[in-house]
């Protein structure tokens, strides 16, 4: 392809676009910087873009994760590494569960024309529509007497996998629909079982639709607190709840509360910027294609 | 024989495990909650415990006076925010709609806030309104205003409200409105460049009625998730001061949390399922409308011809 060819704009566009941009990321960068200030330096009516950046709050976060000693902790409060590892794993394990059994479903609904299109979307739509604070009485309820998995990972596991389901299942749809018959034909021919050619043959061609699909799978298990604050015990909090219970303690302590902010929302930046293409997908889906 | 068996069992097999997590964790959680809607239950009973009570929970519920007042808090957020989201949302993305280099960036860094966790949202935007250290009131004082309670004030803390979330969701209006902008067809813009239709004209005459389909989803979409905000105002206000940003989703959460009324929360969550259920419905009612007629009219224009 040869170079494009950009149309040249007045600079109050520019201008606009800077204004934009600032606004944009301004409110992230200020979390960015307040997380490497000391109290001292965020109380202090100072300029606040000259400081000395110190990493002092994020070790005071992470203790129980130093190799080293740190001079300035005098008691390590271990609720946040707790918290952190507790995230990962109830996002990371429900992420993996969702992809697959949602993969499987919406290859089923796609090729053994089990609904219609338009039955998968309508019910998507109607699951989207549920607010998660409408199932936190009946999902403390039956956790808690029934199935009595509160208060353990699995069971915030599993209502982040049912949550995520609808949409899941939606989004891989529209892309397994792309995925021509006759390569599964030619697959069956030479002697794959249905099983194989799921896993062999559509799931690889699937790929940008499985990472948008874990994307957003990903961000809402990693974020999610409501659910979590309702179901999670001491042991298996995860972070947005330890957020929450810190900030309303009286005294708030802004630069570690703020590296902590920082922390959770490292993995959906570091997402943004690597599959910002997929994640627009992902959102336009859908939308824009019907 | 057998594999015919196996393949016909197959789309079941696929379908089971999902099918099974969603009825467990889902659509029983649902019916559950309407069944625990006609309880008197607080979160110390087995629910076979609890007292059956009718309706009573719904027409308590009405006469209610701090539950109306979050039912009216709710749609005036919703309200205030879709429009001012959609069209800020929209005239960014017919603004932007230009080839100009770094558009691909500028995307990326808009999809940032609707990425990050919204407690984290709400973390950032409550230390912006700090009273003292927040950046908004320095700003202010320096420049030898009067510092404002953005959180401590009924109006302004609704106002503060609203600004985060506008913050953090424009940006998921101008996404999809910049892609059906982009997905428009060439030939009729074209031809009304031709015509000689000022950008006003086209903005208005060819532009939004063609992007009008997708405009709608994404309404309804914003609109659906406007009702499920909770995260932010959580952190921001926490309801208050007063009532004055005590959304449903919050109000539940504290019905069922603090004041231990399961069978109450569970009635308002079916009071907030049934407005958004009407709204959804309304709004595809509507779309179908649009589109018969649509659909008349071109029929009408063909008659003509």
């Amino acid at each position: 392809m040869a170079e494009k060819i950009y149309d040249k704009q007045n600079p109050a566009f520019y201008a606009l676009l800077v204004a934009l941009v600032v606004m944009a990321v301004g409110p992230i960068v200020m979390m960015l910087t307040t997380s490497l200030k000391l109290n001292v330096d965020i109380m202090s009516d100072s300029s606040s873009l000259l400081f000395m950046p110190t990493i002092r709050n994020y070790e005071t976060a992470l203790c129980d994760f130093l190799w080293y000693e740190a001079p300035h902790i005098d008691y390590c409060d271990k609720t946040f590494g707790r918290a952190l590892m507790n995230s990962l794993i109830i996002a990371l394990v429900s992420t993996v569960l969702t992809l697959v059994i949602g993969c499987m479903a919406a290859y089923a609904l796609v090729r053994f024309r089990f609904m219609g299109r338009d039955t998968v979307s309508l019910s998507t739509l109607a699951m989207r529509m549920v607010p998660p604070a409408v199932l936190l009485v009946p999902v403390f309820g039956i956790w808690t007497f029934q199935f009595q998995i509160d208060g353990t990972r699995a069971g915030i596991i599993l209502v982040y996998v049912a949550m995520n389901l609808p949409f899941v299942i939606w989004i891989l749809q529209s892309f397994i629909v792309q995925v021509p018959i006759q390569l599964e034909e030619a697959a069956r021919m030479d002697g794959a079982g249905p099983f194989q050619v799921f896993f062999l043959v559509v799931l690889p061609l699937i790929k940008p639709g499985l990472a948008a699909a874990a994307i957003f799978t990903f961000r809402v298990a990693w974020n999610e607190f409501l659910l979590a604050n309702a179901l999670a015990d001491r042991n298996s909090r995860t972070v947005p709840v330890t957020i929450v219970n810190s900030i309303t303690e009286f005294d708030i302590d802004w630069g570690v509360i703020m590296a902590t902010g920082m922390l959770l929302a490292i993995p959906p930046i570091i997402f943004t910027f690597v599959a910002s293409r997929q994640i627009i997908t992902g959102m336009t889906a859908g939308a824009v294609k019907g | 024989m057998q594999t015919a068996n196996a393949n016909r069992l197959t789309p079941y097999l696929f379908l089971a495990p999902a099918a099974l997590v969603m009825a467990v964790a889902l659509l029983y959680p649902i019916g559950y909650m309407i069944y625990a809607s006609f309880l008197d239950w607080n979160p110390s009973q087995r629910i076979g415990e609890a007292e059956f009570v009718g309706l009573k929970n719904y027409i308590g519920l009405l006469s209610d006076a701090a539950f109306r007042e979050s039912f009216f808090v709710t749609l005036k957020f919703a309200a205030v925010v879709v429009t001012l989201e959609m069209v800020l949302g929209v005239g960014l993305a017919l603004l932007l709609d230009r080839n100009i280099r770094g558009m691909s960036v500028l995307r990326t860094l808009f999809i940032l806030p609707m990425m990050i966790a919204p407690i984290v949202v709400g973390l950032m935007w409550r230390y912006m309104y700090h009273p003292s250290v927040g950046i908004f009131n320095r700003t202010l004082k320096s420049l030898g205003f009067e510092p404002v309670p953005w959180l401590s004030d009924g109006s302004w803390a609704f106002a503060s409200v609203v600004i985060a979330d506008v913050w953090q969701w424009t940006p998921f209006i101008f996404i999809l409105s910049l892609a059906a902008l982009q997905s428009l067809p060439q030939s009729a813009m074209e031809a009304a460049r031709i015509d000689g239709a000022t950008g006003w004209q086209q903005i208005v005459y060819i532009k939004l009625p063609l992007m009008m389909p997708v405009l709608i989803v994404t309404l309804l979409l914003r609109l659906i998730d406007a009702f499920k905000v909770l995260e932010v105002i959580l952190v921001l206000t926490n309801g208050g001061p007063g009532l004055s940003t005590e959304i449903l989703s919050l109000r539940i959460s504290r019905t069922a949390s603090e004041f231990r009324e399961l069978g109450e929360a569970a009635a308002m969550s079916n009071y907030l399922l049934i407005l958004l259920v009407i709204l959804t419905f309304a709004m595809f009612a509507y779309n179908k409308a649009v589109e018969a007629r649509a659909a008349r009219l071109r029929k009408a224009a063909e008659e003509d011809l």
